[in-house]
């Protein structure tokens, strides 16, 4: 039972940063598409691998979640 | 609910071969480094000097010419590229493969039942995939994680010469002394956050595979698939991308 809490506990609050920083990079990727449309393969690029490093923190969150859950 | 699911954070062993133990990831992992091998021989026999190359060929070429430009468009210098470049090409297919197997249909369904340990008796018998995506095993990942940061000091190294130890040890003032502490922290924690990043994408991407077939077995885990593939692809091009950005820091001399 405790487990269970610290697994719901550990992702969820891991979730909450990335969700904002990915938040603020695909906004500020968008503003940019739309000040500069011609520039939108560079920026989608970089936005995805940015977007990816935000993602790994989630990830981290998750894979202590699962370690708890399943060893 | 863990009848129906089969979910295990580590590689299950297979059989031991003179007291090394097998596991279903090494197997895969085996089993894909050989197929790459035979197909880049296979395109190597294959090669032909025309200005037109078609199929097998054109298709190789047009893989190795983007990884090429991309290579050169880190670094800048067509010496380092060289040096780089087999490198980055290897790290990426081979990861990338690795990544794609695990959506593969029979990759962790496909299995063998092994007697359980001792402690549940003989009766009972676990079911262990005879295939697992070899991104999906810490092993795995630490051990490219080692390798892509040891290649970096390797090519510091070779590039600034002995003086690029001076990023790390450095008593010219107590300030960088101690920024050479926090150079070696992060060094250890570059191999941490590799290892994690490719094993915790691929390996969260098979559990919440095996979550939505379980609840949902049609259609619905249709477009998490879709996702699957581009996750693979994202975190192979991330792996590379930064190990190429650390290779060519390293080679930068500390003196701006």
């Amino acid at each position: 039972m405790s487990t269970d809490f610290a697994v719901a506990f550990a992702i969820g609050v891991g979730a909450i940063g990335p969700g904002i920083g990915i938040g603020i990079l695909v906004g500020k990727a968008l503003e940019a598409i739309g000040r500069n449309p011609e520039a939108t393969g560079k920026i989608q690029t970089n936005m995805i691998l940015g977007i990816a490093f935000a993602e790994a923190i989630a990830i981290y969150a998750l894979v202590i979640a699962l370690i708890l859950r399943f060893v | 609910m863990e009848a129906g699911l089969h979910i295990s954070i580590s590689a299950e062993p297979l059989t031991e071969v003179g007291g090394l133990v097998i596991t279903n990831a090494d197997l895969s992992s085996v089993i894909i480094s050989m197929l790459l091998i035979l197909l880049a021989v296979a395109v190597r026999l294959n090669l032909t000097n025309n200005h037109r190359p078609q199929g097998l060929q054109n298709a190789a070429e047009w893989v190795m010419e983007s990884l090429y430009n991309l290579t050169q468009s880190v670094t800048n210098s067509r010496v380092k590229t060289h040096t780089f470049f087999p490198l980055i090409a290897g790290f990426f297919l081979f990861i990338l493969v690795n990544n794609w197997v695990s959506i593969l249909p029979g990759v962790g369904t496909i299995g063998i039942n092994r007697p359980a340990s001792q402690l549940h008796g003989n009766e009972q018998t676990v079911f262990v995939p005879l295939f697992r995506a070899a991104s999906a095993d810490l092993n795995f990942t630490l051990a490219l994680a080692l390798l892509s940061v040891g290649l970096t000091q390797v090519f510091g190294i070779k590039y600034v010469g002995l003086s690029y130890f001076k990023k790390f040890v450095n008593f010219s003032n107590p300030i960088m002394f101690f920024v050479g502490l926090l150079e070696i922290i992060s060094e250890v924690a570059k191999v941490l956050s590799f290892a994690f990043r490719l094993f915790g994408n691929i390996f969260a991407g098979e559990v919440l595979l095996a979550v939505t077939l379980f609840l949902m077995p049609l259609i619905v885990p249709l477009p998490f698939y879709g996702l699957e593939v581009f996750v693979g692809f994202i975190q192979a091009l991330v792996f590379t991308m930064l190990s190429l950005v650390f290779f060519n820091m390293a080679t930068l001399s500390h003196e701006h």
